[in-house]
């Protein structure tokens, strides 16, 4: 008998005979649902509900069920046993979609089903195990099937796993996308009204240039484009001058750089745009210093432009620093000697040969500092005043009086539209051409000292710049001590024990503080996202750099695609998405994980790649010869030797879910609310003293739990480490 | 214990493998016995490692059959097949030590740890590293990494073992050596082997059997005796050995030879291999020219217009009527020195038809 085919056969019986078919209330696992089971109509698996609740639709799949228990005895080398197993798989998968998506929560989806089979007297329920149980026998029976007739090399678990990354991504990127596309052509109520869509995208606010002329808001649009310009190229400069400050002169504290570039990545990025309204906002030292010297009240100063910019210039300068330092390190001494025997100076070498050679990189700096300006949410949200960008737009367009579900998908398409064509230009650009050039040779030359006008133009910027970052980490560590900051300024612990007291009541301890459900929920949302996103990462990893099957491209477009999805986009998608059946998933934890898992996944497979590609293909097929399957082979040999990438997706994935704001903003329920989108909150009351000590204890916590995953999962065997901040570069992606 | 290969054989059967728009292995057919060491041999890119991979199951046939102890196993993976591969980089796992590397493969089946113990310490014993089993192979020398990866191919008793080039990265010294020990552990446990390289004395000195591919394509098999003293066509006589084609004429047929006369009116009889009377080619192998320095200018000669002294040997180049002819010669007493005229005769056991004329 065939083992895997069987097993899976089994799984789409157990789904289909045993588990409840919908989603039950109160959850899966509270296993409430076992007192109304299985004559329930909730809890009742498909079976019963096709043979005690009439919903007859589901009976079609009972036939790809049954036909491949025909074939389960006979040789994975006989052609219909791949035959069978293709046919089971993909009608399967027909009647399955089917069955959930031709029938929505008012019946019949479209009126011609209506004609042909009469009224529905019934409607759609989210879907559960059951279900998902069918769908996954369905994939993998198919997959099971192609590898029976030789795909990949016969071999059935890679090309499952192509599969499921497929459905997967179909599933929790595409479908999201799709539908923020179709809703952009839809009223609230789900009617088709195309020239809605022409007139939401060319709305005034959004195009307008009345700014140039009177003294009014510009567009959304164009204020979000000059503002990601603004900080792409501050943000560039800053790094450029931190590159050439570590790499090519004598300063001492080369080390502190490393760490300073760290550190943007365990804040949450509004944590910046909070503290500078400490230090600039209306009762901010600096706005008090100001006052007291001059007299005038300066006012709101700091919110809008001003406030966005600097606050994103300080978080993204580190991402330009990364990307930069590679570069600056990759010019090859030797075109600079070169240059230099030619009899060129310090300066014109500078200027026509290290510069140039230095131009891809520059530009893929701005790129990134582009697209992560313009998919940054919780800074103009902090501080954008009347400021609109388009990210908070869409936000407000779905939460806000408006609730136009058509306007946000209009904005999110617009700004996605933006990031992802400077995603496809960087790619075009710099994508696969090597910038560097670093040619293999050794290269023993000694790189030709700087100009004295760079150097002082590398400290004049960096020096200062790092100063402020240094103040504004103070004032994230220190600012939740302070009573009242800007009016009172004796110190308390008051903010921490409002957040995270815990108190002795009746029943043991009680968690009292205001912040503790926010925060267990980010610690276990996070942990549980973590691995998961690892998995899926590397996994993809893995098909990508060990693997070749037709659409490869394909593929690892699709899988990439979540990194230039900016999250507003993605939450807007999801909410769009999954706040209706067949996958109604909205106020779960569930859907939390998900966006993290697809959001993230970009940097596990980044990770893995790189982490792959130094690992010797031959090491895979010789575990293959002898005889070990490719699933053993990825547990006993990739994965141990992947360590260093596992280490650095798995704290990527967990650091990540606990900073993100921009997607979870939109997901985040009652019973699920996360920490980021708690703070905001606090800081949209003015609750600043509490915002920044539950701020300053999240950064506590990652720095915490990093260690604790290193520690854990610990060393690789033989010795050769990779250098985590290589991993930790790879993972500049969009908020 | 004791390590024994069950021998059985290995059949293509018009396999081709195309990686897009390049055909690597085009419709090659072949057969290896059970308990022979076949050898491919051919230049590089010809599609030799694609061959073994093929068998393996590390890549799949684009089309045609490939059987394995009379098995189709032309869509199993890898793993299904009871194959097992040496690879050139050795492909030791270096997170394993040297007894875990060799129990791998066991491990894996679902054996029992006291037999996989047992099984991997033969296996070690058997190429002589018993005692190294807690090493790391990082901590072994390149030869010793090389008999690690044989032992961990042997211990599974597979139906075929296959290696890809396993000498590449050795020294001149333990090239030698280490072919020896593959050939004698080959021969005493009877293994059916498939064995790539692109050295033709490796390949003359182990072989049972000898596979040149060309372009995708066999060009020639045989045993090595029958390869070097036989070959079909200009590629591998020039491929294995060295060898000198010139043209010359078939006068006439009899029973199994032929009459050729190359120029000067110097005649040979040959094998005539199936050729009809009239202008063929044939191969001369650069040893089987015999000079003499006799002022006699009759019959066929030429002018020394090259001569290197190298050791053993001298090595000629000679300019003839028939054009440039390249020398080895082994018997010498004194180096013939360039300008010299010499009279040229073949010793016939060097000199063979060429089946085909290209
Ligand atoms: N994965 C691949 N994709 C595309 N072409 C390939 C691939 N593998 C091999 N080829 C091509 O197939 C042909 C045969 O390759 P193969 O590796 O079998 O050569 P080889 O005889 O082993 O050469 P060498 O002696 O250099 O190892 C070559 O032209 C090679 O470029
Ligand atoms: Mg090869």
């Amino acid at each position: 008998m065939n083992r895997p085919a069987a097993l899976w056969l089994a799984l789409g019986w157990g789904g289909f005979a045993l588990l409840p078919w919908y989603g039950v209330e109160d959850g899966f696992w509270s296993l409430a649902w076992l007192f109304d089971y299985p004559a329930g109509a909730d809890a009742a698996p498909a079976l019963l509900q096709i043979l005690l609740f009439g919903r007859w639709w589901l009976a079609p799949m009972v036939l790809p069920l049954a036909a491949p228990l025909l074939v389960l005895r006979r040789p994975r080398t006989d052609p219909l046993f791949s035959r069978v197993l293709l046919a089971a798989g993909a009608v399967g998968a027909v009647f399955f979609l089917g069955q959930g998506f031709l029938i929505g929560i008012g019946g019949w989806e479209y009126a011609t089903l209506e004609g042909l089979f009469g009224p529905l007297g019934d409607r759609q329920f989210g879907m559960g195990y059951g279900a998902l149980s069918v769908a996954a026998a369905f994939l993998f029976l198919f997959a099971q099937g192609l590898a029976a007739r030789g795909a990949i090399n016969g071999d059935g678990f890679v090309v499952g796993s192509i599969a499921l990354v497929i459905a997967l991504v179909a599933a929790f990127i595409f479908f999201p996308v799709v539908r923020i596309l179709a809703s952009a052509f839809q009223d609230n109520d789900y009617n088709f009204v195309p020239y809605l869509f022409v007139e939401k995208l060319f709305s005034h606010d959004i195009w307008g240039v009345g700014c140039l002329t009177a003294n009014v808001n510009c567009g959304i649009a164009w204020n979000s484009l000059l503002m990601a310009i603004l900080v792409a190229a501050s943000t560039t400069v800053l790094g450029l001058a931190f590159a050439l400050l570590a790499t090519r002169t004598g300063f001492r504290a080369k080390r502190l750089l490393r760490l300073l570039s760290v550190l943007p990545i365990i804040t949450p990025p509004f944590v910046i745009g909070l503290a500078i309204i400490l230090l600039f906002g209306a009762s901010g030292t600096v706005t008090q210093a100001i006052e007291t010297i001059t007299g005038t009240t300066p006012g709101r100063y700091i919110y809008g432009l001003p406030g966005i910019w600097l606050a994103q210039t300080l978080a993204f300068t580190p991402i330009a620093f990364l990307v930069l330092i590679g570069v600056v390190e990759g010019v090859s001494p030797s075109m600079e000697e070169a240059s230099q025997t030619l009899r060129a100076g310090n300066w014109r070498t500078f200027t026509t040969v290290s510069l140039p050679l230095m131009r891809p990189g520059l530009a893929n700096a701005f790129l990134v500092g582009f697209i992560e300006s313009l998919a940054d949410f919780g800074n103009p949200l902090v501080l954008g005043g009347n400021f609109d960008v388009l990210s908070t737009s869409i936000f407000f367009a779905i939460v806000g009086a408006q609730n136009d579900q058509g306007r946000a998908a209009v904005l999110a398409i617009i700004l996605l539209a933006f990031t992802l064509t400077a995603f496809w230009a960087q790619h075009r650009w710099l994508g696969h051409k090597s910038y560097a050039t670093v040619t293999g040779k050794g290269d023993a030359g000694l790189h030709v000292p700087l100009p004295r006008r760079v150097v002082w133009l590398a400290y004049g910027s960096a020096l200062p710049w790092a100063g402020l970052t240094a103040v504004i980490y103070c004032m994230i560590m220190f600012g939740g001590f302070v009573e009242l900051w800007g009016r009172d300024h004796s110190l308390t612990l008051r903010h921490y024990m409002d957040a995270f007291s815990i108190t002795t009541g009746t029943g043991g301890l009680v968690w009292s503080g205001a912040a503790w459900n926010s925060f267990w929920t980010t610690i276990y949302i996070s942990l549980i996202s973590a691995p998961l996103t690892a998995a899926v990462g590397l996994l993809t990893a893995y098909l990508l750099i060990r693997q070749k099957f037709a659409g490869q491209q394909a593929f690892e477009f699709g899988t990439m695609l979540s990194f230039a999805i900016p999250g507003t986009v993605i939450g807007v998608g999801y909410i769009l998405a999954f706040n209706v059946p067949p996958i109604e998933l909205t106020g779960t934890g569930i859907i939390l994980v998900i966006c993290f898992i697809f959001r993230n996944m970009p940097v596990g497979v980044r990770a893995g790649i790189a982490a792959m590609t130094q690992i010797d293909k031959s090491l895979d097929e010789a575990s293959l010869t002898l005889g070990a399957s490719s699933f053993a082979t990825v547990r006993k040999v990739v994965l141990p030797l992947l360590r260093p990438a596992v280490i650095a997706a798995l704290v990527f994935s967990f650091v990540r879910a606990m900073t993100a704001i921009s997607a979870v903003i939109f997901l985040v329920s009652a019973n699920y609310d996360m920490a980021t989108s708690y703070i905001i909150g606090r800081v949209e009351n003015g609750d600043y003293g509490l915002s920044i000590a539950y701020s300053s204890v999240l950064i506590v916590v990652m720095v915490v739990v990093i260690l604790l995953i290193q520690l854990v999962v610990g060393e690789r065997r033989i010795g050769r480490r990779e250098d985590m901040n290589v991993a930790f570069g790879a993972g500049g992606a969009v908020g | 214990m004791n390590i024994e290969g069950q021998a059985a054989a290995v059949r293509f059967d018009g396999v081709s493998k195309h990686y897009g728009a390049v055909v690597a292995v085009d419709r090659i057919s072949f057969e290896v016995q059970a308990g022979d060491l076949v050898t491919l041999l051919g230049p590089s890119g010809c599609g030799k490692t694609t061959t073994l991979r093929l068998i393996a199951g590390l890549e799949m046939p684009t089309s045609g059959s490939v059987f394995i102890g009379g098995d189709d196993v032309s869509r199993l993976p890898a793993s299904a097949r009871d194959v097992s591969m040496v690879f050139q980089s050795y492909a030791l796992f270096p997170h394993m030590t040297v007894f875990e590397n060799v129990s791998y493969g066991l491990s894996v089946s679902g054996i029992t740890k006291a037999e996989i113990r047992d099984r991997a310490e033969d296996g070690l014993k058997l190429v002589g590293l018993s005692g190294y089993g807690e090493r790391l192979p990082s901590e072994l020398s390149g030869g010793q990494q090389q008999r690690v990866a044989v032992a961990r191919a042997l211990v599974l008793e597979p139906t075929v073992l296959l290696f890809d080039e396993p000498l590449s990265n050795l020294d001149a010294k333990l090239r030698r050596q280490v072919r020896e020990e593959i050939r004698e552990l080959q021969q005493s446990l009877a293994l059916t082997t498939v064995y790539v390289t692109h050295d033709q004395e490796e390949a003359l000195a182990v072989s049972d059997r000898i596979i040149v591919m060309r372009n995708a394509e066999i060009a020639q098999e045989g045993a090595p005796t029958e390869l070097y003293e036989a070959p079909r066509d200009l590629f591998v006589a020039d491929f294995i050995g060295d060898a000198n084609v010139l043209d010359a004429e078939m006068l006439s047929r009899d029973g199994g030879h032929a009459t050729i006369r190359v120029g000067g009116g110097m005649e040979l009889r040959l094998p005539h291999r199936e050729l009809p009377v009239g202008p063929v080619k044939i191969a001369v192998r650069p040893e089987a020219v015999i000079l003499e320095t006799s002022k006699d200018e009759s019959g066929f000669t030429g002018t020394v217009l090259k001569s290197t002294y190298v050791g053993s040997h001298v090595e000629y180049t000679l300019d003839t009527g028939l054009g440039e002819i390249f020398v080895a010669d082994y018997r010498f007493d004194a180096p013939v020195p360039a300008g010299s005229r010499v009279r040229i005769a073949f010793r016939e056991r060097g000199v063979t038809l060429l089946e085909k004329q290209t």
